[in-house]
């Protein structure tokens, strides 16, 4: 038996007395896709910062193929080489072009020749309809844009896993669907994913696994179709009703 | 006498100030309030400005100290004493620009250094943090004249081995000392005002946190402070005239000196006018990069 790619053990993390993630268990396969759901301030997005080791813990574990990467003898930078990670509001570098943004992992972090640090950028930027865009500043781009250049600019470092952190819910409307057709061409590659979002028909879609996040804690999870159409959880029942209620299913 | 008008530019030591945009919302031009386009305007402007430098010229020309013998215009605007002192002046100023020019290539790496030391993690680094930030403090608070005097006429009296013993050299220290005092705080402004998820989308692509800081924080830092920076520049070429105090023979030194020798302060006004030829164009290079970063923060521009 091969260990999972992620897994979390009892995973605590406080922000002075509050505690955002109380105990959290996980485990991501080779592969997988998983989405976690539940409202803002759940703790979805403290879960992926402290999974790329963006926060430091308080309790439990977190190992990446088998080996414990919250160990303090481990090396951080090593660990986030191999961990991609896209964020709500893009966080792309204003001062560099696009090019220079995917290619500033490879070269500085991988010390990958510039030549094929770029060649493996244009590659990426064109199977993500962004070849035209590698010499603009990322102020010249659309939002949606934009964001597909974060997350092509994550897997140019080739990572074994990749988190996405509500990529969609700083975008406008219309610019939804580019970025989420591009997860979802990534999924069926087989890249192993755990993506926080909002977007519940996208999670029924491309999910392999629902999580449900309440109050710091996994309160359900399991195969979507059976999580949209029937929760056990009462709490996992308000939340989908809400979000119905909101149209966003 | 230090360096006036620093403070007004923009508070220090108040973090999270944008370091760009130091003036208050009075200076945004509204159209409606006092845009002042259309020819009209314009000529009520120009014939207002030049009356009123009529009245202030007529006002001084006619009071009773100017004419006089022995009076102001003979003191301060003898154009024999202008015409003579003006190249002695020159060839000294030439003293004034190279320990300057020095001062701000050192001032540059130097509080640059400060400053990346100043944002280190706390824990381990917390000795140099605190190396640093008393040093910002406690140089902003030393007249500029005091440290040179202090070190000017101190250290060479010490006749340390191996250290140069030249007033240049150690006028030029003083004022890298004072100067990066300001500098550092200013750079500090900039790498304050970037974002921390700047820094987590480099360190999430496993860059270093001196890689990180090298290529994502420090370019566009080191961009947003430009003209403040400029701003200080101009107080350390202006302040480098108090070098005189040394007995240095530079610029205004020479100007003592040749007032002294023909009981005329022309001299002075002449290397008045020197400083004002080479400060007011960086002067007015600040004002219109200012007024260009507001414009782009305005139209709603990023970086």
């Amino acid at each position: 038996m091969t260990d999972p790619t992620l897994r979390i053990e009892g995973l605590h993390k406080r922000f002075e007395e509050l505690e955002v993630l109380s105990g959290i268990d996980l485990e991501v396969d080779d592969h997988e896709v998983i989405c976690l759901i539940g409202a803002s301030g759940s703790g979805k997005s403290t879960l992926l910062r402290c999974i790329d080791l963006l926060e430091e813990i308080d309790q439990g574990r977190i190992l990446l193929e088998g080996r414990d990467i919250t160990s303090p003898d481990i090396d951080r930078n090593e660990v986030r080489r191999r961990i991609g990670i896209v964020f709500q509001a893009f966080n792309l570098f204003p001062h560099m072009t696009v090019r220079e943004n995917v290619t500033l992992g490879p070269r500085k972090a991988l010390r990958m020749p510039p030549a094929e640090a770029s060649e493996r950028a244009d590659g990426l930027l064109a199977r993500f309809g962004l070849a035209d865009k590698a010499d603009e500043y990322p102020d010249r781009l659309s939002g949606g844009q934009q964001q597909r250049v974060a997350i092509v600019r994550a897997l140019a470092m080739q990572p074994d896993i990749l988190l996405l952190d509500e990529v969609t819910s700083a975008l406008d409307p219309v610019l939804v669907a580019e970025v989420l057709d591009a997860i979802r061409e990534l999924a069926e590659q087989g890249m192993t994913m755990v993506i926080a979002t909002h977007e519940m028909g996208f999670a029924r879609d491309v999910a392999h696994r629902v999580a449900f996040l309440h109050e710091g804690k996994i309160l359900e999870e399991g195969e979507p179709h059976r999580m949209f159409s029937e929760p056990e959880e009462p709490q996992t029942r308000l939340f989908l009703d809400r979000i119905i209620a909101a149209g966003r299913m | 006498m230090g360096s006036p008008g620093k403070e007004a530019y923009f508070p220090r030591g108040k973090p999270g100030m944008d370091p760009r945009f130091p003036l208050g919302p009075g200076n945004r031009r509204s159209r409606i309030l006092g845009g002042g386009e259309g020819s009209r305007s314009v000529w009520v402007a120009v014939v207002s400005t030049l009356l009123f430098f009529a009245v202030v010229a007529i006002l001084i020309v006619n009071s009773p100290g100017w004419s006089a013998p022995g009076g102001v215009r003979q003191l301060f605007f003898d154009r024999e004493q202008f015409m003579s002192s003006l190249p002695k002046i020159l060839g000294k100023f030439w003293r004034n620009v190279f320990i300057f020019c020095i001062a701000e290539v050192c001032v540059l790496t130097f509080s640059l250094l400060l400053a990346v030391m100043r944002s280190l993690p706390r824990g381990v680094f917390t000795p140099l943090r605190v190396l640093s930030s008393s040093y910002t403090i406690l140089f902003r608070g030393l007249p500029t004249i005091l440290v040179i005097a202090i070190l000017g006429f101190g250290m060479p009296a010490l006749e340390l081995q191996g250290v140069p013993n030249s007033d240049y050299f150690w006028a030029i220290i003083a004022l890298v000392l004072v100067y990066s005092a300001y500098v550092t705080e200013v750079y500090r402004a900039g790498i304050e005002s970037i974002h921390p998820s700047q820094m987590a989308a480099a360190r999430s692509l496993g860059l270093t946190r001196g890689q990180a800081m090298r290529h994502v924080i420090l370019p566009q830092a080191v961009r947003r402070v430009v003209p403040p920076l400029l701003n200080d520049f101009i107080g350390l070429q202006k302040d480098s005239a108090l070098v005189a105090f040394l007995g240095l023979t530079e610029g205004l030194r020479q100007a003592q000196i040749t007032a002294a020798t023909n009981f005329n302060f022309t001299p002075y006004l002449a290397l008045a006018l020197v400083y004002v030829v080479i400060t007011v164009p960086q002067v007015l290079l600040v004002d219109r990069m200012i007024e260009r970063d507001q414009r782009k923060r305005l139209a709603g521009g990023v970086a």
